[in-house]
């Protein structure tokens, strides 16, 4: 027989004016257990979260009916509580972790007293004891020099490590219930391997309910012992873990499933015939100059180092690597929307560097980019027609009938409606939009595509049907993919072949199975231990090779 | 940090020798000071010798370069009028011109960053929209009209408050209001816009999510980062206020400082004492500017960093 839950939610429902974001949401959590809340994005699932710690109401949002029990023993009711009764257990019993790590800390105070603020307030502690406990605190979520971290401010800590202090700052009182809203999925797989380590071995040690938000299937397997799916605010399925990853009860649940990128159970693509590359990038280097100072000498940040790899007809390069490797750097430099220091691009037998301006724009006609934000990249004052036209247009002064029909042959391909010409962006979901990104780069006829993270911002499901479209053109039309992305999964799924990139070169490449199977660089391994896997039978990550950075290092022989 | 100080002192120093540079050609430009200064009271030989001892038949490339080195050895020049040294002059005014420079900046402070943490807090209410139509009209209204129709109102009709010198602490009382109605205004609106973006903050959900009470979380957390913002404002309002309007408000009422000196200089064209009253007030502004941007950079450990 089980204790009783320390949270229990009761036929919760949440609404942000006339539309329903939650309903009739039910669960409990114990002490010690781990609840993921999974779906994708508008599911309700971070709705949830801020009703639960009553912050919702700040968001415009409120609870209409339910309860949400906390405690064990004589539980109360939060959702029945007023916001001055809410303040003694928020950051107390309940406590929250967020999704941004860069953002979620206070720029202008110190680490220690960010730290120490909770402390003060709910254990009643002196500024001097204060500080001792805060000190304790950064130690137990294992930052490493505590006492120098707490009179630094957060712009001088990597986003691992804040994320690790916003951490201490909600376990500082050592809560009943931690809500981890998305907390990993802003940091790259690595860190976020080492602070989903870090989350179960505190939870051993303090013994809190963790009820943890995301939409990523690997992480849910990673650290869940039940799951609660959600779409549209309604709950779809509530199951164990590892039921639910053998044999999912819902369709939705089933489709979420199969639309995850499962690391090693995609099917491989097979290799397209060797044929002349399309483009060839030699040795191509860039490095930028960042102010010395006053009386200082410039100093020389290299951000992409003597990078060569090919790319054949109707084939697709996969480029992995963490951020700040140099990916977009090298996307932007091989279109030379920033000149390089040094090296030689050569697309379709031309090469790119050394053109003068107006070659180079013709040039630029065979690659073409699609980018990571589908809202940014769209501009929301042109009409569909006109924006996936354009770059035939600047390229060839189409005009008139001629653009129109382009524009309804591109909305086929990309499967999107003819009706769809005469809107605006606005009026579409981000698939579609990336969908639009996609038309619009195909209105040229391009030889090589550029995809930089170009469905890290959608959803499993949505990222799935995007790829699919992608493969499907480059069988139709023969174009060559450079896929850039931080996800191993997604870039397995796509890709023939496979560079990874690691502070600005190419520590491995070659055909997908080879680097994902028999990975020779230290890097690569590395990565791919960290990348959490949707599997029911998985490893422990105990067992799991993550060697540490300064080995890397060694490795590589930079530093 | 001590490499940004230095630079911003250097930068200070070849402001105001261009400012110096500017302020002697152009009130050159303004005509010959024998025409009013001197005027008709002189003898034809007391004309000659003023002539001799200012140098003012020489070339004016030679009296700027005698007005330079006068300048690096201390000395600014005799008035036209007083036959005394300008600095003896102006150092009188200074304090007067300080301490209603003073009584305005905080009458400021005090009144428009509450104004606008109010504002940004109810921005959907009646409040909200009041305190911005006020600073609406306060922001519309010059200086001196506010001046004309509090002496009018509360001197003339009423006849509560001295309009006349710097006597009394009620003295202080119109000029204070002429002088921050125009800065109230803009750091209001200041102060709202940096408030209004903070609330969005991530951080600040933390801070509530950490169970902070409201006020703390506006205040501790918001005010802090905001107020960053409103300093790098607050340093140009000031230098505003101090090169333009007090020169207005002090001779409306007839205030013994800087401002009412440059204008009875300008009048009598009494070069010296117009170039060093306006090198001094120069000299000010520039010296709020560099004390703000260093404020500045103290206040946001981010610019800190990147400064060094």
């Amino acid at each position: 027989m089980l204790d009783a839950p320390v949270l229990s939610i009761k036929s919760l429902t949440v609404a942000f004016g006339s539309h329903t974001a939650v309903r009739d949401l039910s669960f409990d959590i114990h002490a010690g257990e781990t609840l993921a809340l999974v779906g994708e994005s508008g599911s309700g699932k971070s709705a949830t979260a801020l009703s639960v710690m009553r912050l919702i109401e700040r968001e415009g949002g409120r609870i209409t009916a339910g309860q949400i029990r906390l405690g064990a023993q004589a539980p109360i009711d939060l959702a029945q509580l007023s916001d001055r009764g809410m303040q003694a257990h928020r950051g107390n019993r309940i406590s929250m972790i967020f999704q941004e790590p860069m953002t979620s800390l206070n720029p202008v105070m110190r680490i220690g007293e960010q730290l120490g603020e909770v402390l003060r307030r709910h254990q009643g502690m002196g500024r001097a004891e204060a500080r001792i406990a805060a000190e304790r605190a950064l130690d137990q979520v294992r930052i490493p020099d505590p006492a120098r971290r707490l009179d630094q401010y957060p712009h001088e800590l990597s986003g691992g490590l804040r994320q690790r202090v916003m951490i201490a700052i909600a376990l500082a009182c050592r809560p009943d219930v931690l809500i981890a809203d998305e907390p990993t999925t802003a940091l790259d797989v690595t860190t976020q391997a080492e602070v989903l380590k870090l989350l179960k071995s505190l939870q051993q040690e303090i013994g809190m309910a963790i009820l943890f938000i995301t939409h990523d299937m690997g992480v849910v397997a990673e650290i869940a012992d039940r799951v609660v799916v959600m779409r549209h605010g309604n709950t779809e399925e509530v199951a164990y873990t590892g039921a639910l990853f053998k044999a999912p009860q819902s369709q939705y649940a089933r489709d979420l499933m199969a639309a995850t990128p499962k690391l090693g159970l995609s099917p491989l693509r097979s290799q397209v015939s060797s044929a002349e590359p399309v483009l060839k990038v030699e040795g191509l280097s860039k490095s930028f100059v960042r102010n010395g100072g006053f009386l200082k000498a410039k100093v020389k940040v290299p951000a992409v180092k003597d990078v060569s790899f090919e790319i054949r007809p109707g084939e697709t390069l996969g480029l992995v690597g963490e951020s700040g490797c140099g990916k977009s750097t090298l996307s932007r430099t091989l279109m030379r929307l920033i000149e390089p220091d040094a090296g030689r691009v050569i697309l379709a037998g031309r090469e790119l560097t050394g053109l003068g301006t107006q070659a180079l724009q013709q040039a630029r006609a065979d690659v073409q980019m699609v980018f990571q934000d589908p809202f940014a990249s769209l501009n929301p004052r042109m009409k569909v027609r006109d924006l996936i036209t354009e770059p035939a247009y600047l390229h060839s002064g189409l005009k008139g009938a001629a653009r129109t029909a382009l524009a309804s042959d591109l909305l086929e391909m990309v499967t999107l409606d003819a009706s769809a010409a005469d809107r605006y962006p606005h009026q579409f979901s981000g698939g579609q939009r990336q969908r639009l990104c996609l038309a619009r780069a195909l209105s040229v006829s391009p030889k090589v595509i550029v995809a930089d993270e170009a469905v890290s911002a959608l959803d499993v499901s949505t990222a799935a049907r995007v790829t699919a479209l992608m493969q499907d053109l480059q069988e139709k039309l023969g174009i060559a993919f450079l896929f850039i992305s931080h996800d191993i999964a997604v870039v397995e799924r796509v890709s023939h072949r496979i560079a990874v990139m690691y502070r600005g070169e190419i520590v491995e490449t070659g055909e997908t199975a080879q680097v994902l199977r028999s990975p020779h660089h230290p890097y690569t391994k590395r990565l791919l231990s960290a990348v959490p896997s949707p599997l029911p039978q998985r490893p422990s990550r105990a067992n799991l090779h993550l060697p540490s950075k300064n080995a890397l290092a060694l490795a590589d022989g930079s530093n | 940090m001590t490499l940004y100080i230095l630079r911003t002192l250097l930068k200070m120093v070849l402001t105001l020798f261009a400012i110096i540079t500017l302020v002697f050609f152009a009130t050159r430009m303004s005509g010959s000071p024998l025409d009013t200064a001197l005027g008709d009271g002189l003898s034809a030989e007391d004309r000659a010798l003023m002539i001799e001892y200012f140098g003012l038949d020489r070339s004016i490339w030679h009296q700027y370069l005698a007005y330079l080195r006068g300048i690096l050895e201390g000395n600014f020049g005799l008035s036209f009028i007083e036959r005394r040294p300008v600095a003896d002059i102006v150092a009188e005014r200074i304090w007067p011109t300080l301490q209603l420079l003073g009584s305005a900046l905080a009458l400021t402070l005090v009144v428009s960053v509450p104004l606008g943490v109010v504002a940004a807090l109810w921005r959907d209410s009646w409040i909200g929209s009041a305190v911005m139509g006020l600073a609406f009209i306060g922001y519309a209204v010059p200086n001196f009209v506010i001046a004309t129709f509090m002496v009018l109102i509360f001197a003339f009709w009423l006849n509560w408050l001295p309009v006349v010198g710097n006597g009394s602490p009620w003295h202080f009382i119109m000029p204070t209001i002429a002088m921050s109605g125009v800065l109230i205004a803009a750091l209001t609106r200041f102060t709202r816009n940096a408030m209004l973006d903070v609330l969005g903050q991530d951080f600040m959900r933390t801070a509530r999510a950490k169970g902070l009470p409201e006020t703390i979380v506006i205040l501790k957390h918001g005010l802090r980062n905001a107020g960053v913002t409103v300093l790098s404002v607050l340093g140009l309002q000031i230098a505003g206020m101090a090169a333009a309007g007090n020169v207005v408000v002090e001779a409306i009422f007839s205030w013994p400082g800087i401002g009412e000196l440059l204008v009875s200089a300008a009048i009598m064209r009494d070069y010296p004492v117009l170039q060093f009253g306006v090198i001094s007030v120069a000299f000010a502004v520039v010296v709020i500017n560099a004390l703000t941007d260093i404020a500045y950079v103290v206040a946001d450990p981010r610019i800190r960093m990147a400064k060094g």
